[in-house]
């Protein structure tokens, strides 16, 4: 479980996280969502330990992060799997390589053991025989799950995904939500889930915490989301035409 | 102030790279591989410069050489310590800083726009460190071993250049690059080859580590990244000669 509590974080003056308190669940998947701009990456930066907060702590299952030393942060991290919006993967590696590369850089393992695990990992992701393609040779689907491979190499206790489905289309977006959750639950982990696609949140979201202009707006799950009552909730929501035309017609039917 | 602030985060870089490795091997592979990409595929061009300026060198001293009671040998003696103290070292740096230097801030500047950089940090790893050091030690190692190439392919050039358009024999060229040799001014080249290796290297890297936005603010950071290490190459080639042979 990771707890933040009494998170703030602004940069020149400006509050971009204000006061945030909540608590990730381990072995599911937790959602931040908001608009752009509302807080939601730099909330997670902070998390992660990206951004130092200017008060607040985090804590991971009772560890204090936002007071360890740099050794203890580091060590910490190597239980941490990051998923980034545009994958992130090391252009001069191949898929095999920067998925080996965590294993290089923290493993004993002998390289026989590293090449299981690499493709014990794209396995998980549903890929095969892309061992020796660069990224520029694959599509951004699988730039994604390439990522996800590497970031559960070490087996991380962690997980964080920053708009994981951003840029795919809605069947490969769905196919990395599912992947994520199934992840999550395979390996119990804490999956944090940065997104604004409210597809996921149907889909995935078993806890969401809503941002707005940088403040806790809302917290529930994917059940209760759509019957909040929080006017700014339903803005965002509804703003995407089909959630709107559903409520209505689930109204309809009531 | 904002000169202070970038200096001070440039040490702050600094201690960063030259903090512990986290793995040793890793390092070592890395160290290789930047010794390829920045230091052989350099040799190319620092022989093709080299041979043109010995070359134009040649001429211009000889054009200089209005004086009849001057030997043509002071012709090969010219080129030969104007390549040594001030072409194959300072020249070939603000050359470098344009090749090595933009290459070094446009990949790692493009690391960071793409979070590269980030995806490193959440791991643990100690990204100036891992991206940064390799770049140092290799074109600090580097560049001595191209200076002397450097030295070298220019004293050729102005041994082809020279006899081949008449302004000086071959053996009266021979003369003036044997006569009256220095070794102390090798010496103080390699000693400035080191200096402007670890500029060349570290400066551009700074502009690289730090870039923030996207592609067109990469390609600016690689601009700025040419002209603060040209400059600062010239600082130091003034305050080295100052110190090393005056």
């Amino acid at each position: 479980m990771i707890e933040v509590i009494h998170l703030s974080k602004s940069f020149d003056g400006k509050t971009v996280v204000s006061d945030i308190s909540t608590r990730f669940m381990e072995g599911q998947t937790n959602l931040i969502i908001g608009r752009s701009g509302s807080g939601k990456t730099v909330l997670l930066k902070c998390i992660l330990g990206l951004h130092d907060p200017d008060s607040g702590q985090v804590l991971y299952d009772g560890r204090n992060f936002t007071e360890m030393k740099n050794k203890e942060r580091k060590n910490l991290r190597r239980e941490l799997g990051m998923v980034f919006q545009g994958g992130a993967l090391f252009d001069s590696l191949t898929v095999e390589e920067n998925i080996r590369f965590p294993l290089d850089m923290f493993t004993t393992m002998s390289p026989k053991e590293k090449l299981n695990r690499v493709n014990f990992c794209l396995e998980h992701v549903n890929i095969t025989r892309a061992n020796q393609l660069y990224p520029s040779e694959i599509s951004g689907g699988m730039q994604k799950r390439v990522a996800i491979a590497r970031a559960i190499a070490l087996n991380p206790k962690y997980l964080f995904c920053d708009e994981p489905n951003s840029g795919l289309d809605p069947e490969t977006a769905n196919l990395i939500d599912d992947l994520i959750q199934s992840l999550t639950r395979e390996f119990k982990m804490t999956t944090i889930i940065n997104t604004h696609d409210m597809n996921s949140v149907i889909e995935i979201g078993e806890s969401v915490l809503f941002l707005h202009k940088g403040e806790k707006c809302w917290e529930g799950s994917k059940n209760n989301i759509l019957h909040s009552g929080n006017k700014i909730l339903n803005d965002f929501i509804f703003a995407n035409k089909l959630y709107a035309i559903l409520k209505n017609e689930s109204q309809d039917e009531g | 102030m904002h000169f202070l602030f970038h200096i001070g985060r440039y040490f702050w870089m600094l201690r960063r790279v030259f903090a512990k490795p986290e793995k040793h091997k890793i390092y070592i592979k890395q160290l290789f591989h930047e010794l390829e990409a920045l230091g052989t595929s350099s040799v190319g061009i620092v022989a093709v410069i080299s041979l043109f300026i010995g070359g134009i060198l040649t001429i211009q001293l000889a054009y200089n050489l209005v004086n009849p009671l001057y030997p043509k040998s002071l012709i090969g003696l010219g080129t030969r310590d104007t390549l040594i103290l001030e072409f194959s070292s300072t020249i070939m740096g603000l050359i470098m800083a344009g090749k090595i230097g933009s290459n070094i801030t446009s990949e790692i500047g493009s690391m960071k726009v793409t979070e590269q950089i980030d995806s490193l940090e959440i791991m643990g790893i100690n990204s100036a460190s891992y991206l940064i050091l390799p770049k140092i030690v290799a074109v600090v190692f580097v560049f001595p071993l191209l200076v002397i190439l450097s030295i070298f392919f220019g004293l050729v050039g102005g041994l082809i250049v020279g006899p081949a358009v008449g302004v000086v024999s071959l053996t009266e060229y021979i003369d003036g690059i044997r006569y009256v040799f220095i070794p102390y001014y090798v010496t103080f080249s390699l000693i400035k080859s080191l200096f402007f290796g670890f500029l060349v290297a570290s400066v551009p890297a700074y502009f690289g580590y730090f870039v923030q936005g996207g592609a067109l603010e990469v390609g600016k950071a690689s601009t700025r990244a040419v002209v603060s290490t040209n400059i600062l190459i010239l600082l130091f080639d003034l305050i080295l000669t100052r110190l090393l042979l005056t």
